[in-house]
C-alpha cells in the first residue's frame, strides 16, 4: 500500500481545510467557482501532501514535478491548496480576483511562482504537459508531468489532438487526471454533449486508463502508483468527483457551476463542512 | 487625477442594461420575424444571452459544447444552405480560439454568419487577463469581408444585431458583460457603416470619436470640458466598414481628434483613425485605449482607472490634443 492510515487521515484533514479556505475566499472575491473546486479538493491534497516531488520553499526547483491546471477557472482549489502546503500565506487567500492580486481570476504563471502555466479558457493544458513531458524525456529528467482536466472540457478538439499525439509518443511520464464531475455550464455533460464512452475513447487513442472513487484518498495514491509502473503507455486517471462535495446544498446542482456562496450562505456551509471533518472517509468504506 | 467613473444621468423608468441584453432581444424578435435565423453557442448560452431563444425556439438552437473552432465552421455550413446562423460565444475564445476557421470558412469564404463576442473588453473585471478580450476588433477588422460593429449601449446592440440580420455578408458584433448608460435613445438611428455625432458644438475645438460603452465616458469627460473648450463626441458604431468621410468631416471642423476604445491601441479603432487621418488630414491626435499590456482581475471602475480608459483620462488627452493644435 502506498499511503498509510494516518497519511491518508493527514490529507483529509488537509482537505477539508482547503473546501473551508475555498468557501472564504469565494465570499470575499464575490465571483468565481464553487462546485468545481470543492469537488476536486480531495484530489488536490492528495498531490500536494503525498504524490507530487515538490519543495514549496523553491516553487522553481528544476526537477519538481509539474501539474498543469488545463481547467483554469476551478484554481481556487489550487490556491488554497498551495497556501496550506506552505507556498504563500494562507490569509492572501482573501485577496482572490481582486486589483493588485497574485491569485488572478483565472491562474497566471508570470503572477504567482509554482502555477507551471496560464489557463482558463479550456482545452489546451494537456498539450501544454505533452510538451513538458516530450521535453523531460528527451533530456533523461526523471520528473512527471501531471495534467489536471475537466470533464466539460473534453468537448475541446485541442484535448483529442494532444491525447492523440500522447498516445502516439507514448509519454508514460504523463499522467491526466479528469474531473468526472458530471457538470458544465448548460447542463449535464451527457445532455451538453455526451462524453461516453470516455473510457473506450481514451484506449482508442493509445492511453491506459483507470477509473477512480476521486473522493477515496487511497484510491487516488494507489491509482498514481499504478500509472507511475507503466511504461508502455501514458494513463488517464477518470477522478469520479460530486461537484460541490461536502456541501449538500451544492453537491450536484451544476448551477453552482460558477457562482460564489453569499456571506450568509457561507456561514452555513463553513458549518457543514467543520462537522463533515473525519466523516468524508466513512462514506466510501 | 483618476477619478471616479461617474455614471450617466438616467431616465428615471429606465433601468441600465448591458450591451449582450440588446442581443438577446434582438435574437428574440428575429426568431419570430425570420425563420431561418438559428443560434448555436458552446456551452455558454445564460452569459451570452441567447437562453431566451433556446427556450423559445428549441429546435433552432444548436448546442456544440466547448468547442469554438466546431461553432465557428459549423456555422459556415449552415449559411451554406440557406441558415442565418447566430454563433455566440466570449470574445476570447470566439474569435480568439477559431480565428481560423472564421477567417477561412466564413470571411473567405464569404458565408453570412454573424458572430457574436461577448464579455470583450477590460471591463469583464475579476476574471481577470484569460478572458479580458482587448485585440478581437483588430483581428476582425483585418479579415476582407468582414463587417465589425461594437455598440456603444443595450438599445444600439438591439438595433446592430437586427442590422447584422439583414446584412448580407459575415458580421461581428461585439458585446460587454457590464451594463452601461444609454447614450443613444429608442428613436436613434442606426445605419451600418454610418457614424452618429451624439454631442455637437458651434465652433468645436476637439473631436472625440469613440466606439462601444466607452462613448459614455466620453460624454462624461465632454461635459467635464464644457467651460474650457468645445468638444465634439462622435460615436462610431461600426469599425468596419469605417465611416470615413462621418471621421474626417468632424475631425475637420475641429482640427485635433481624440480616439475612444476598450482594446489594444495598436492595430484597433484607434490605428485605424490614424491611418485615415494621416492619409487625408493630418492633424494632433491623442488616442485613448490599452497600450501594449495584457488586462488582470479587478473591479471594472478599478480597470478603467488603471488602464487610462475613464472620463478623467479621456478629458486629459482631449486638453493635450487641444494645446498641441494651439501650440502648432
Ligand atoms: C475555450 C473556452 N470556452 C468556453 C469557456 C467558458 N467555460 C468556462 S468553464 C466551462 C464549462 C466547462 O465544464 P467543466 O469544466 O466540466 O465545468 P465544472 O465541472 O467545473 O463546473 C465553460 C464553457 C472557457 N473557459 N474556455
Ligand atoms: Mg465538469
Amino acid at each position: 500500500m502506498s499511503v498509510t492510515d494516518a497519511q491518508v487521515l493527514r490529507i483529509e484533514t488537509m482537505a477539508a481545510k482547503i473546501r473551508a479556505s475555498i468557501i472564504e475566499m469565494l465570499v470575499a472575491a464575490g465571483s468565481g467557482h464553487t462546485a468545481g473546486p470543492l469537488g476536486m479538493a480531495d484530489v488536490f491534497a492528495a498531490f500536494y501532501f503525498h504524490i507530487l516531488n515538490h519543495n514549496p520553499k523553491k516553487p522553481e526547483w528544476k526537477d519538481r514535478d509539474r501539474l498543469v491546471l488545463s481547467n483554469g477557472h476551478i484554481v481556487p482549489v489550487r490556491y488554497a491548496t498551495m497556501a496550506h502546503a506552505g507556498y504563500f500565506p494562507v490569509k492572501e487567500l482573501l485577496t482572490l480576483r481582486k486589483f493588485g492580486s497574485r491569485l488572478q481570476g483565472h491562474p497566471e504563471r508570470t503572477r504567482l511562482p509554482g502555477l507551471e502555466t496560464t489557463s482558463g479558457p479550456l482545452g489546451s493544458g494537456l498539450s501544454q504537459a505533452a510538451g513538458m513531458a516530450y521535453a523531460a524525456r528527451m533530456d533523461n529528467q526523471k520528473m512527471r508531468v501531471y495534467c489536471f482536466m475537466s470533464d466539460g472540457e473534453q468537448d475541446a478538439g485541442n484535448i483529442w489532438e494532444a491525447a492523440m499525439f500522447v498516445g502516439a509518443n507514448r509519454l508514460s511520464n504523463l499522467t491526466a487526471i479528469i474531473d468526472r464531475n458530471n457538470i458544465q455550464i448548460n447542463g449535464m455533460t451527457e445532455s451538453v454533449m455526451p462524453l461516453e464512452p470516455l473510457r473506450s475513447k481514451y484506449q482508442a487513442f493509445g492511453w491506459h486508463v483507470l477509473d477512480v472513487d476521486g473522493h477515496n484518498i487511497e484510491a487516488i495514491c494507489d491509482a498514481v502508483d499504478e500509472a507511475k509502473a507503466i511504461y508502455e503507455k501514458p494513463t488517464v486517471i477518470i477522478a469520479h468527483t460530486i461537484p460541490g462535495k461536502g456541501v449538500s446544498e451544492i453537491e450536484f446542482d451544476y448551477r453552482w457551476h460558477g457562482k460564489p456562496p453569499s456571506a450568509q450562505e457561507a456561514a452555513v456551509f463553513l458549518r457543514e463542512l467543520r462537522s463533515l471533518r473525519g466523516k468524508v472517509r466513512g462514506e466510501h468504506e | 487625477m483618476p477619478q471616479r467613473n461617474v455614471p450617466l444621468r438616467k431616465h428615471k423608468d429606465e433601468k441600465e442594461r448591458a450591451t449582450r441584453d440588446g442581443f438577446g432581444d434582438a435574437l428574440l424578435s428575429l426568431g419570430e420575424s425570420d425563420p431561418r435565423v438559428i443560434v448555436l453557442c458552446a456551452d455558454l448560452a445564460e452569459s451570452t444571452r441567447t437562453l431566451a431563444f433556446k427556450e423559445k425556439y428549441p429546435d433552432r438552437y444548436i448546442e456544440v459544447g466547448v468547442a469554438e473552432q466546431n461553432l465557428a465552421a459549423l456555422a459556415s455550413g449552415f449559411a451554406a444552405m440557406g441558415k442565418v446562423p447566430f454563433v455566440a460565444s466570449y470574445a476570447a475564445f470566439s474569435p480568439g480560439r477559431n480565428y481560423e476557421q472564421i477567417r477561412t470558412t466564413i470571411a473567405l469564404n464569404r458565408q453570412k454568419v454573424i458572430i457574436a463576442g461577448m464579455h470583450a473588453g477590460i471591463s469583464v473585471g475579476p476574471d481577470g487577463a484569460t478572458h479580458q478580450m482587448l485585440e478581437d476588433l483588430g483581428l476582425m477588422c483585418m479579415l476582407p469581408n468582414m463587417t465589425v460593429i461594437n455598440p456603444a449601449d443595450a438599445l444600439e446592440a438591439r438595433k446592430a444585431t437586427l442590422a447584422a440580420a439583414m446584412h448580407d455578408g459575415p458580421v461581428y458584433l461585439r458585446f460587454s458583460r457590464e451594463t452601461s448608460p444609454n447614450v443613444t435613445t429608442e428613436r436613434t438611428p442606426f445605419v451600418l457603416g454610418k457614424a452618429n455625432l451624439l454631442l455637437d458644438a458651434a465652433k468645436p475645438d476637439v473631436a472625440i470619436v469613440a466606439t462601444g460603452t466607452l462613448v459614455s465616458q466620453a460624454l462624461i469627460a465632454a461635459k467635464a470640458l464644457a467651460n474650457d473648450f468645445a468638444v465634439t463626441v462622435l460615436n462610431v458604431h461600426t469599425l468596419k466598414p469605417l465611416d470615413i468621410p462621418g471621421i474626417l468631416k468632424q475631425a475637420e471642423r475641429a482640427g485635433a481628434v481624440v480616439t475612444v476604445e476598450e482594446h489594444q491601441l495598436r492595430g484597433g479603432f484607434g490605428s485605424a483613425v490614424a491611418q485615415c487621418l494621416g492619409t487625408f488630414a493630418p492633424m494632433p491626435l491623442e488616442l485613448v485605449g490599452v497600450s501594449d499590456r495584457f488586462g488582470q482581475s479587478g473591479t471594472p471602475s478599478e480597470l478603467l482607472t488603471e488602464y487610462g480608459l475613464s472620463a478623467a483620462y479621456i478629458a486629459a488627452a482631449a486638453r493635450k490634443a487641444y494645446h498641441r493644435k494651439r501650440d502648432a
